[in-house]
């Protein structure tokens, strides 16, 4: 057994069994911490597959800054609460479950008629498509090919740091009584 | 590399699908995120995989670029919640059946 399979079979269980310990979890935060488990068994499936450059963005984008935002809003908004257990649509937890095991059929399904299951990936990735290291190839195709989608990322986060701003923004005094009037008016109405 | 590329795949396909079962079962909505950030990271893993067997970094610049698109909705996402929050007391989806039209 050669040293990338260890790492894969010593991996993909950790990385399915917090997926599954996340679902099952009660407690948003210990959800969360699960959930930052999966994200570094992710990234290592990421430095088994030559993507060095996206191993560091995933533990500091997603284990680091992401989860830390989660964990943030979990305790302001107080993780003392039960989620209650009553079902409001009939065999919802039953029908959910067995639509997304298949799903998962479905998809092996797929791996196995497009890619075929036993489909090794070419010897040479560093040499050809990582020449120079991942970092400088990744930068070499991100702003010369990809370089207009870049420029329109940056849109994209200005535009969702002004709808924070706006969302989190409390309402003006005056405003925030008018909604509540309106509140107790349609619950006794 | 031995590993096949497709035991890669399927990791991804079965992340993939617990995330759809947490969105379809869970009432969190914290939860129900997170169960979402697990759907894109199941699909990052997928693009690279592809990357790596196609012999291109496209793939991974496209994981990239979804990786900046999660990182700006989780904010806007959790921003919703925290507002859901203040008026209704409650991260609950159950509760969020009032917004019908």
């Amino acid at each position: 057994m050669s040293a990338d399979q260890l790492v894969f079979w010593v991996f993909a269980p950790i990385s399915i069994g917090s997926a599954i310990a996340m679902l099952l979890q009660r407690n948003a935060v210990h959800a969360a911490l699960f959930l930052i488990v999966n994200f570094f068994t992710i990234s290592v499936f990421y430095l088994v597959l030559g993507a060095s450059f996206l191993f560091a963005v995933q533990i500091i984008v997603y284990a680091g800054a992401i989860m830390v935002l989660f964990l943030f809003v979990i305790m302001l908004l107080g993780v003392d609460r039960e989620e209650s257990l009553l079902e409001r649509l009939r065999g919802q937890r039953v029908l959910g479950i067995a639509l997304g095991v298949g799903i998962a059929l479905e998809l092996i399904v797929a791996i196995r008629a497009g890619v075929g299951f036993a489909t090794h990936a070419p010897a040479n990735f560093d040499e050809v498509a990582n020449r120079g290291g991942n970092a400088a190839a990744i930068s070499a195709v991100l702003f010369r090919r990809y370089f207009f989608p870049f420029e329109v990322t940056s849109i994209l986060l200005i535009v969702a740091a002004i709808a924070v701003v706006v969302l989190a923004s409390r309402q003006r005094p005056s405003l925030a009584r008018a909604t509540e009037e309106r509140a107790t008016d349609a619950e006794a109405a | 590399m031995t590993t096949p590329i497709s035991y890669f795949l399927v990791v991804s396909a079965m992340l993939f699908s617990i995330g759809t079962i947490g969105v379809l079962v869970r009432k969190n909505a914290l939860i129900i995120f997170m169960s979402v950030e697990l759907q894109l990271n199941a699909v990052n893993l997928a693009l690279v995989a592809f990357s790596r067997m196609h012999n291109e970094l496209d793939g991974q610049v496209l994981a990239f670029f979804s990786m900046v698109v999660a990182a700006a909705e989780v904010v806007v996402g959790l921003a919703i919640i925290v507002t859901v929050y203040r008026r209704r007391r409650s991260a609950s989806v159950d509760d969020l059946t009032v917004l019908r039209g």
